[in-house]
């Protein structure tokens, strides 16, 4: 196969793909039987991460591009179908295959605030930008920002707000990629960290967007299969049919049973439990704005051949990630199911602490993490949980309302929990590393292209030549990754917790002078940019105070808070903000020049090709 | 190129583009937000085992804004093909 040759390979996708996919069930079926003729677990988990970063690396190299458009925008040749599922495995990040169910597990119905935050968002991006946006023929997102208003201020201040939700995000990824693969290669944290930043940047480095994406791709039919799986096999064992989205009502209705058995106060169903309706509210509004402004989601429909396919593509892209994000709660009702029974079943309602699952104390005994907590102590020995639980007047087992489990563990642990066999951990452990690998590998050259296309040949050095163009590119790339892992080594914990604020940062930055650049063309040059700035500015701001505090120190108690807005959103005070202060500020100056105008309306009609030329 | 294209074609094509824009973000708004404020009420109704209102938040929207997308891209087409400014 001459998979370099680019009218070859997009030409016989589906015959590359389907080949793909053969080889990969095969891979899983020799798994399935190595484990049967018992071969030692450990070597099951090395051959799934080598075979899968194998194949990534394989794509990446012969993916390798010496042109600047394939590096930039994969050549503007990627099919509507094709972009969908890279951009399905561009979205869903580490947090959303390893933590989305978890959550849901454990908050019920507000945890759907996510579900929802994460998928609504494509329906603005499908209809307010995606197809604009192409039809532009940028590169990057501060390209077209510094096209529309007017040079480089505007095109500085898109890079900064690109930089600051970007660059958190990309931080948490290498630390999931370093989580899974120190899990599942039994090695040191620190080492395995540059374990994942060699996956993510084999498919990166010699081929850019192109490599990129074919990975993606390869990436996300990994991941949906290996998510797929286990909640198909919890559906079949406990109900007979192997459709989990459809069949999980009974599991519900069972868990309803079982609460009502057990006590639990905080039901799976009902709303409003964890965050109250406005919160809810407000954080699905920003998780959907923030999915319509992030960069490296944007610059994935710069790739499609038209705008056409463009927006379709967009419908594809939600296919693809709803495919996930459907079977989550079916995945968290299953698990709470099982879990629940090991209680209703055993007698009094107890847990009897001989009766204590492995699972449990395996994963309780994790250092560094409270992934297991049993009577307000970590899960790692009998004789601690014994103790902890007796002096809280527990004898002989504990009750469910004792048992505390971690978000990030359910989808890992769910295979052993559920009793599947060490070829379905497994590959639960390569889909989650694909998912983290994949977005890593967008956010790496959304900031990267960033810096060499905008910092350096927009605004530094417009006279360089290709070649010299690309080496900055990929020296730069290489920077940005190993920044990230260097950051990601200190195990920052605030670093996770801000990747919800990236969404936030994005929407207040972002949305507006995206929006208004392409719908209202009385958007001056000095409105957008102060807008974006006020935007970006009010977000931080409250982000900032409201976590840390102006002393920069969280819990110090002079954080503030305004109506009590959680931190997660809030772009509910930049999105408004960076509106307003767009439209006043636009209203106040004088129009933009006639060919703006001119430029805004032929940004609006389909036809006649992109309309910014590309030097070569 | 487009700009042969009379100013008035360009006008009612952006027109039909912008009502189909307003009226994707209502369905969009409703799916998103309003039938959510309505979920206890929706919970009292339950189908195979789903009461309703949990339903929709973890399933039912997802499900709306998928076809809105497909729809919405194939109404665009047919108002870009209407005006002759479609790509070629």
């Amino acid at each position: 196969m001459s998979l370099s040759m680019k009218g070859d390979f997009t030409d016989n996708l589906g015959k590359i793909y389907g080949i793909y996919v053969g080889g990969f069930a095969a891979f899983v079926v020799l798994m399935a039987i190595a484990s049967m003729v018992g071969v030692p677990d450990r070597w099951i988990l090395w051959a799934y991460m080598a075979a899968t970063i194998g194949i990534y690396a394989f794509i990446g190299i012969m993916s390798r591009t010496a042109q600047v458009s394939e590096y930039y925008v994969a050549g503007r040749s990627v099919p509507a179908v094709y972009n969908g599922m890279a951009t399905g495995a561009d979205w869903m990040s580490g947090a959303s295959f390893v933590g989305m169910a978890g959550t849901l597990f454990v908050l019920g119905y507000d945890g759907l605030a996510f579900v929802l935050g994460w998928t609504g968002g494509y329906v603005l991006v499908a209809v307010l930008l995606a197809p604009y946006l192409r039809k532009f023929g940028a590169y990057t997102v501060p390209d077209f920002l510094g096209t529309r208003y007017g040079g480089n201020a505007a095109r500085l201040v898109g890079i900064i707000v690109l930089f600051a939700c970007s660059f958190t995000y990309i931080t948490a990824q290498v630390y999931a990629s370093g989580i899974i693969a120190s899990q599942f290669l039994a090695i040191d944290f620190r080492w395995a960290v540059f374990a994942g930043l060699a996956g993510i940047l084999v498919c990166s480095m010699l081929g850019g967007m192109k490599a990129v994406t074919w990975t993606q791709v390869a990436q996300y039919i990994v991941l949906i299969v290996a998510y797929l799986l286990p909640a198909i096999w919890m559906s079949t064992v406990q109900t007979g049919v192997p459709l989990p989205q459809i069949m999980y009502g009974g599991a519900l209705t069972q868990i309803a049973e079982y609460e009502r058995i057990l006590n639990v106060a905080r039901t799976h169903v009902a709303p409003f439990q964890t965050y109250s309706a406005r919160d809810f509210f407000f954080l699905i509004f920003c998780l959907m704005v923030g999915t319509a402004s992030l960069p490296h989601i944007l610059m994935r429909f710069f790739t499609t051949p038209t705008v056409r396919e463009a927006r379709k593509s967009v419908g594809w892209s939600l296919f693809f990630i709803f495919l996930l994000y459907f079977t989550a709660p079916a995945y968290a009702a299953f698990s709470k199911f099982n879990l629940m029974g090991l209680f209703v079943n055993a007698e009094g309602y107890r847990l009897a602490f001989t009766a204590i699952p492995a699972w449990m104390l395996e994963w309780g005994s994790i250092a560094g993490h409270q992934l297991v907590t049993i009577c307000g102590v970590k899960a790692e020995s009998v004789m601690a949980i014994q103790a902890a639980c007796e002096a809280r007047g527990h004898v002989g087992g504990f009750p469910y309302s004792e048992l505390r489990l971690n978000n990030d563990m359910i989808v890992l642990s769910t295979p052993s929990i559920a009793g599947m066999p060490i070829w379905v951990v497994g590959l639960v452990g390569a889909g989650g590393f694909a998912a983290a690998l994949s977005t890593a590998d967008g956010l790496l050259l959304a900031i990267a292209n960033a810096l060499s296309h905008d910092v350096y040949y927009k605004m530094i050095d417009p006279k360089a030549d290709t070649k010299r163009r690309l080496l900055v590119a990929k020296i730069l790339l290489v920077v940005v990754a190993i920044a990230a892992a260097l950051l990601a080594r200190t195990q920052p914990s605030d670093i996770l917790s801000m990747v919800a604020w990236a969404f936030s940062i994005a929407a207040a930055g972002l949305f507006a002078p995206l929006v208004l650049g392409v719908w209202w063309k009385r958007t001056t040059n000095a409105g957008a940019i102060l807008g974006m700035a006020a935007g970006f500015g009010v977000t931080m701001f409250y982000l900032v105070g409201s976590v840390y505090g102006m002393d920069l120190t969280p819990r110090t108690g002079d954080e503030i808070s305004w109506f009590g807005v959680a931190a997660i959103s809030s772009g509910i005070f930049g999105v408004p903000v960076a509106f307003i202060v767009t439209i006043v500020v636009s209203l106040v100056t004088p129009p933009p020049s006639p060919e703006m105008q001119d430029f805004v309306d032929r940004l609006r009609l389909p036809k006649g090709g992109n309309m910014m030329v590309q030097t070569h | 190129m487009s700009d042969k294209l009379p100013p008035e074609v360009a006008e009612a094509h952006w027109a039909k583009t912008r009502n189909l824009m307003w009226v994707s973000l209502a369905i969009w708004a409703v799916f998103s937000f309003f039938i959510h404020m309505f979920v206890t009420v929706l919970n009292g109704v339950v189908i195979a085992g789903f009461p309703l209102g949990f339903y929709m938040a973890a399933q039912g929207s997802l499900i709306v804004f998928v076809i809105q997308i497909f729809w919405f891209a194939h109404r665009q087409n047919q108002i870009d093909e209407e005006f002759g400014v479609a790509e070629d």
